[in-house]
């Protein structure tokens, strides 16, 4: 098993390098020129050719790549044409906010997908059936922005029990020092931040959750039903083992296979922002992020954020086969 | 009985976070103002800056050495306070106001003066020069030789020619004074910790999600009425408006002109509007522009007149860009499109400005006329020609495929075919610079409130620099030329207007554009958020703001 991880840590050096050589092909393949889009209406040349040259954008794109990765390699992803700060300090003031948000919304889809896929398949065709795969079909063709905007039209602006948008209350006086402001709020022993940050975070995380709940309550459905038909479910029927002992505790466990993929994929596809959520709900988010830093041709900034979200979903998808081991004894790393 | 205690710690932990609803809406301080903005800012150096958002906290924490009068391009003076200016008009003195400190304590004077100005023009003046790109100062300054110190509270401003725009462009935010003992001690992350002498300190900025400023305690003027102003960033439209329907944020930018309507119902919420320093228009390129071999932005005698990339026969004809002229019906595109937010432009420049020519009379919609043009030119069957459309709504263009549309389908009324041609933002402005287009769309915002800023970088031929243009109907007239450097070497203000207006005369006849509109700026605020005053320029100023 270590061997396994070890192997596998390994594998991600040449995943980063060619995800960084794609992403660096991609971007300057693109139409488009990051110090012209920068200068505005009616620069002069000059100052178009100062910026060029400030960023090394006049050298060879291969120069370029080579300078980009020996920086790298040193751990410095350079600084952002756009904004001039560190790429790296960038990603870290961003990512935080991005990380909660998805583990929130993550968490929600699975308690609520995986007992709506259960309770469906264990009462194929029955009214509550129909009704949950009926949300779920709701849920995965809904807008999220709509969404959103109902949510907040409902609890914020109606109701007025929850906030807008936003991370937290900003006038709650705050102390940041991982950037995650629950655990900052913990750590401080800010209740009222805690409180707020909680807050912030139940309708973003409820508008980003609905997607993958709906998805992840159609795969347990189906896959449950399959293992439900097995013989080995027949034999505990036939035991005489309660309805919820066969359900709950042997079907369920051989069912999560699949679910669990699921959710390794969507977790890591979130965990690199969720545009639309994070445009609707004002969150400092990693995806408004990346997709303004390509609008704006940002190259050190695009290639560091892809290089992020490579490194994220390897390790996302390392931690899902670890897991796998622990739900399916016949799977073996060796 | 495990599982009970578990569901009534869920229950109370539910109950707690609905109750501090209340605690949350009563923390509102009175001096505290949350504004709303579209976007975050970018960098927090005046002179490094080049947009909106990024301007807009700038403008509350910094100063110049003249600033804006209240609502209005005019000048008066701020950090200076008084001036001279020299027999041929080449250098202006400055007696800068004593008493003043940065927000960091330092003294100001007049080597944060030099400082300010020379790290922006001096490429010897290290490591300053290398920190920022200094993007305006190449057009908007590139008559200034040097800012020199006379003595600790005296500057000196030389220049190469004499420009009269200069006064009005030393209020932009571009040369606002920044503290020299501050940036030594930042250095290249200077941006990030900004300390100016204006009425409100930076406080904290939390990146894409607010940045704080506090009242300056010590500021040479009355102290702020507002304790705190928070830039709060909240992107999307309507999300904005709800924030400042429960009153989350107490003010908004750029609300959605569809929410009109409910804004204007709520009599919590006021909208202020205002027309804007700005002009959105067609260009049709008449085909000629110079390639400015040495980049002096002049056409020299030895740079001649060469077709343009996008040389297109019939845009030559006079008639034939009357007869667009007289076919868009801009009436309709200001309602429909612009949703009556805009007014229809007749000239290149806003009406409010100086040297506006009101006595022209707009090409009135008439496809007939338009029609007779064409056939009067030889095109009776039209012709087909290329459309460049904005990919990005700008303050002066509200959906330009929208509007590409509509000129499309009027066109087609008279015979000419519109095909379109979209490209991303940068690429746009690079291939319509170059002279590829044969139309396009397009639109400015000023920068200093001088009609120089309008009339010679958008319509001047020295402007017609293919791959620099800024001049994208390459209106090549040298008279027009002739007028309005005349204009900018002179300091008498009715001579500059009747320049200015003989320009707008010449354009109106040769008619290389189609204006569309001037849009409003739009701010809104709660009803208990008094002393704002809208800025021709946009530019946010929050100095006189309080809450009832």
């Amino acid at each position: 098993m270590k061997w396994y991880i070890l192997k596998r840590l390994l594998m991600l050096i040449p995943v980063l390098l060619g995800t960084s050589i794609i992403a660096f092909s991609l971007i300057n393949l693109a139409p488009g020129d990051p110090a012209r889009t920068m200068a505005g209406e009616h620069a002069s040349q000059r100052t178009i050719n100062a910026i060029r040259e400030k960023y090394g954008l006049d050298k060879p794109l291969y120069i370029q790549y080579g300078i980009w990765l020996n920086r790298a390699l040193h751990g410095d992803m350079g600084r952002s044409i756009v904004s001039n700060e560190y790429v790296t300090k960038e990603i870290f003031d961003r990512f935080p906010n991005t990380f909660e948000l998805t583990f929130f919304a993550m968490i929600l889809a699975i308690a609520i997908g995986t007992m709506a896929g259960i309770i469906s398949a264990s009462k194929q065709y029955s009214a509550l059936d129909y009704t949950f795969m009926g949300i779920a079909l709701f849920g995965v063709s809904m807008p999220v922005f709509w969404l959103g905007i109902m949510l907040m039209m409902i609890f914020g602006v109606y109701l007025r029990w929850l906030p807008i948008g936003g991370r937290i209350n900003i006038l709650i006086p705050f102390h940041r020092i991982t950037g995650f402001y629950l655990l900052d709020s913990i750590i401080t022993g800010n209740f009222a931040a805690l409180i707020s940050t909680l807050r912030y975070l139940i309708l973003p995380s409820t508008a980003l959750a609905t997607i993958p709940m709906a998805t992840i309550a159609r795969v347990s459905r189906s896959s449950m039903l399959e293992v439900l038909r097995q013989d080995f479910i027949r034999t505990e029927r036939a035991k005489g083992l309660s309805e919820r002992v066969v359900i709950y505790k042997h079907a369920v466990r051989n069912a999560m296979i699949p679910v669990i993929t699921v959710i390794g994929l969507n977790f890591g596809l979130l965990l690199a922002g969720a545009i639309l959520t994070e445009t609707v709900f004002s969150w400092p988010g990693i995806g408004r992020y990346v997709v303004n830093a390509v609008r704006m041709r940002d190259y050190p900034a695009v290639q560091g954020c892809v290089l992020f979200f490579a490194l994220v979903f390897v390790i996302v998808n390392l931690v899902t086969d670890i897991i796998y081991v622990y739900i399916d004894p016949r799977i073996h790393y060796k | 009985m495990m599982k009970n205690r578990i569901w009534l710690a869920l229950l109370m932990g539910v109950g707690l976070i609905c109750s501090a609803t209340f605690v949350g809406s009563a923390a509102l301080a009175g001096g505290t103002l949350v504004f709303g903005s579209s976007g975050d800012a970018v960098r927090l150096d005046p002179a490094d800056v080049t947009d909106g958002e990024s301007i807009q906290r700038m403008d509350n924490i910094f100063e110049g050495l003249v600033e804006y009068k209240s609502g209005s391009t005019e000048i008066q003076p701020c950090l200076a306070t008084s001036w001279e200016t020299s027999k041929d008009g080449k250098e202006i003195t400055f007696h800068l106001r004593k008493g003043v400190k940065f927000h960091d304590g330092t003294d100001f004077d007049a080597d944060a003066v030099v400082f300010s100005l020379r790290r922006q023009y001096d490429k010897s003046y290290f490591p300053w020069h290398d920190y920022g790109e200094w993007a305006y100062w190449g057009y908007m300054f590139y008559d200034v030789a040097k800012m020199v110190k006379i003595d600790d509270y005296t500057v000196k401003l030389i220049l190469k020619n004499v420009n009269a725009s200069i006064m009005t462009s030393l209020a932009m935010f571009t040369v606002c004074i920044v503290s020299p003992t501050n940036a030594a001690k930042w250095g290249p992350d200077t941006f990030k910790h900004p300390a100016g002498t204006g009425p409100f300190k930076f406080v904290e900025w939390v990146k894409a999600d607010h940045i704080t400023l506090e009242a300056n305690d010590n500021y040479w003027r009355e102290r702020p009425k507002l304790d705190r102003l928070i830039f709060k960033v909240v992107p999307d439209p309507s999300a904005r408006l709800m924030a400042l329907e429960v009153g989350e944020v107490q003010g908004i930018e750029y609300p959605d002109p569809t929410h009109f309507d409910r804004i204007k119902a709520n009599p919590d919420l006021k909208l202020l509007t205002e027309p804007g320093m700005n002009v959105g228009y067609m260009a049709m390129n008449t085909g000629y522009g110079y390639k400015d071999a040495n980049g002096n932005g002049v056409r020299d005698p030895d740079e001649p007149w060469v077709k343009t990339p996008g040389y297109s026969e019939p845009l030559t004809k006079k008639e034939v860009r009357q007869a667009i002229n007289y076919a868009i019906n801009k009436k309709s595109i200001v309602d429909d499109i612009y949703k009556g937010t805009a007014v229809v432009a007749k000239n290149g420049m806003p009406p409010f400005m100086l040297g506006y020519n009101d006595e022209i009379e707009d090409y009135p919609y008439d496809p007939q006329m338009a029609k007779k043009l064409l056939a009067e030119a030889g095109y009776p069957d039209g012709f087909e020609v290329t459309l460049y459309v904005m990919p990005v709504s700008r303050p002066y263009m509200f959906d330009p495929p929208k509007i590409g549309e509509a000129i499309q389908s009027y066109l087609a009324a008279v015979g000419i075919t519109v095909k379109f041609y979209q490209v991303d933002w940068g690429t746009y402005l690079q291939e319509t610079e170059a002279g590829n287009h044969q139309m396009c769309l397009l639109g400015w915002t000023g920068d200093n409130g001088d009609p120089d800023n309008f009339m010679n970088v958008l319509y001047g031929p020295n402007a017609c620099s293919i791959g620099t243009a800024g001049n994208y109907g390459f209106y090549n007239d040298e008279k027009a030329q002739d007028l309005l450097s005349k204009a900018l070497q002179t300091y008498d203000e009715s001579k500059r207007a009747e320049y200015y207006q003989k320009v707008q005369e010449m354009i109106h006849e040769a008619a290389p554009w189609v204006y569309l509109a001037h849009s409003n700026q739009n701010v809104v605020f709660r009803k208990n958020v008094e002393g704002y005053v809208l800025h021709p320029t946009s530019r946010k100023f929050f100095y006189p703001v309080w809450i009832e």
